[in-house]
């Protein structure tokens, strides 16, 4: 039944209406977001490619460097989770290795691959149902927009102790958590739709 | 509300909805393991073992979120001095050295959030294994709130990590992650993990209708 819609928070059931751009629906009973006027795919799939370019950028380039007493020091994102891994929390360096580095990358790659994939097919149905199926596990532990802010805590944290420089990376950061927020205010329902269109 | 008081509900009109994607099917009586026949995930009333789930790991959290206080998360070595920091220690040298605002936000994401989650998600689990009818709106919303903020208590995590790696100079200075970081990182994920497990529909049921977990 496609012209019905449940609120997931409450279980309230209603006839699909159309919205204007911009607008969202609410549930009656319990005012949790139902759905709303989204990107369009074409859109979303711009949106998805400048990701991968900066998630490139973020991650090749140095993210903070610091000074001390004549020794520089300097990394990215994959230096700190080698260095957790050195010091031994084996779990926490395996935990900041997916929730900032793989879910947001595999993020980035399987919506990639499902709005292409929509548009000119080619990939079997049972592969985009996995892949719609991961994107909404991967949703709630890709967690770039709270590393930025730890590496803006660090910075200062640091600044007592050393003269410290933000490098490229954390600009890098910056743009992915912006575009990286877009992406997943996008409703994955809307995907599942086209999938059957 | 009274204007939704007779809004239909999926599972009084025989419906089920997929939560994977969206789908909304009638409920057939004779399969007893029903699917969802656009992406196949499996079809349940109400998440399956929602309150028991929820509740073992809301306790394992509680419970390690003593040691995750305790411990030091992470210990800073220079020529003068070595110190380990807990979660609050690293709080208040922040506060000392005067970035006020970056310790009220450290403050309130590692150790407001975390507490706030434990004891929101005890509440929204007591009230609806008691099928209570208490302030739903206010409960609905409190339960948003818990998903959304649920991911930035890793915040000091990834703090820690930076740190450790940035600040390696051998004998002039180091800091290490310390065994308070592995406690709190499982807080996280186990809270997280817990208000994942809890259906939120739950809040709405009525003691006859909606099977219990
Ligand atoms: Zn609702
Ligand atoms: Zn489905």
């Amino acid at each position: 039944m496609p012209t019905l819609i449940v609120c997931e928070h409450c279980d309230t059931v209603y006839q699909r209406a159309p919205l204007q751009p911009g607008q969202r629906a609410r549930c009656l009973r319990c005012a949790a977001p139902l759905y709303r006027a989204d990107l369009a795919p074409p859109a979303l799939l711009a949106l998805t490619l400048a990701a991968a370019v900066v998630f490139l950028i973020a991650n090749v380039f140095p993210i903070v460097s610091l000074d001390l007493q004549g020794s520089s020091s300097q990394s990215t994102l994959w230096g700190a989770i080698h260095a957790a891994w050195d010091s031994e929390v084996g779990p926490v360096a395996v935990l900041v290795a997916l929730t900032a580095f793989f879910f947001p990358l595999l993020q980035i790659l399987l919506l990639g691959a499902v709005l292409l994939a929509l548009r000119r097919g080619g990939l079997r149905r049972s592969l985009l149902v996995d892949a719609l199926h991961s994107l909404r596990f991967l949703r709630p532990w890709s967690m770039v927009e709270v590393f930025l802010l730890g590496a803006l805590v660090a910075v200062v944290k640091m600044g007592a102790l050393a003269a410290v420089q933000p490098r490229p990376g954390l600009y890098g950061f910056a743009a992915l958590t912006l575009l990286l927020t877009a992406l997943n205010s996008f409703d994955l329902h809307r995907l599942w739709e086209c999938l059957d269109e | 509300m009274s204007s939704a008081a007779g809004l239909p509900r999926a599972a009084d009109l025989g419906l089920l909805s997929c939560l994977a994607c969206g789908l909304v099917c009638r409920a057939l009586p004779a399969t007893a393991a029903p699917h969802c026949p656009r992406c196949h995930a499996p079809l349940h009333r109400r998440k399956p073992a929602s309150l028991s789930r929820s509740w073992a790991l809301l306790i394992a959290a509680a419970v390690l979120y003593i040691p995750a206080n305790l411990l030091p998360i992470m210990q800073t070595s220079t020529l003068l001095y070595s110190e380990n920091d807990t979660i609050l220690s690293g709080v208040l040298t922040l506060w000392r050295s005067g970035a006020w605002d970056l310790a009220l936000i450290v403050f309130v994401a590692s150790i407001v959030v975390p507490l706030l989650k434990i004891a929101a998600l005890a509440t929204l689990l007591l009230s609806a294994g008691a099928h209570s009818r208490w302030r739903r709106r206010e409960r609905a919303r409190l339960y948003r709130l818990i998903e959304f903020i649920g991911q930035w208590s890793m915040l000091d995590i990834f703090v820690v990590a930076l740190l450790v790696a940035l600040v390696n100079f051998n004998s002039v200075a180091q800091v290490r992650a310390g065994p308070g970081a592995i406690a709190f990182a499982s807080v996280v994920v186990l809270t997280m993990l817990a208000s994942m497990s809890f259906d939120p529909r739950l809040i709405w049921d009525e003691p006859q209708t909606g099977s219990r977990a």
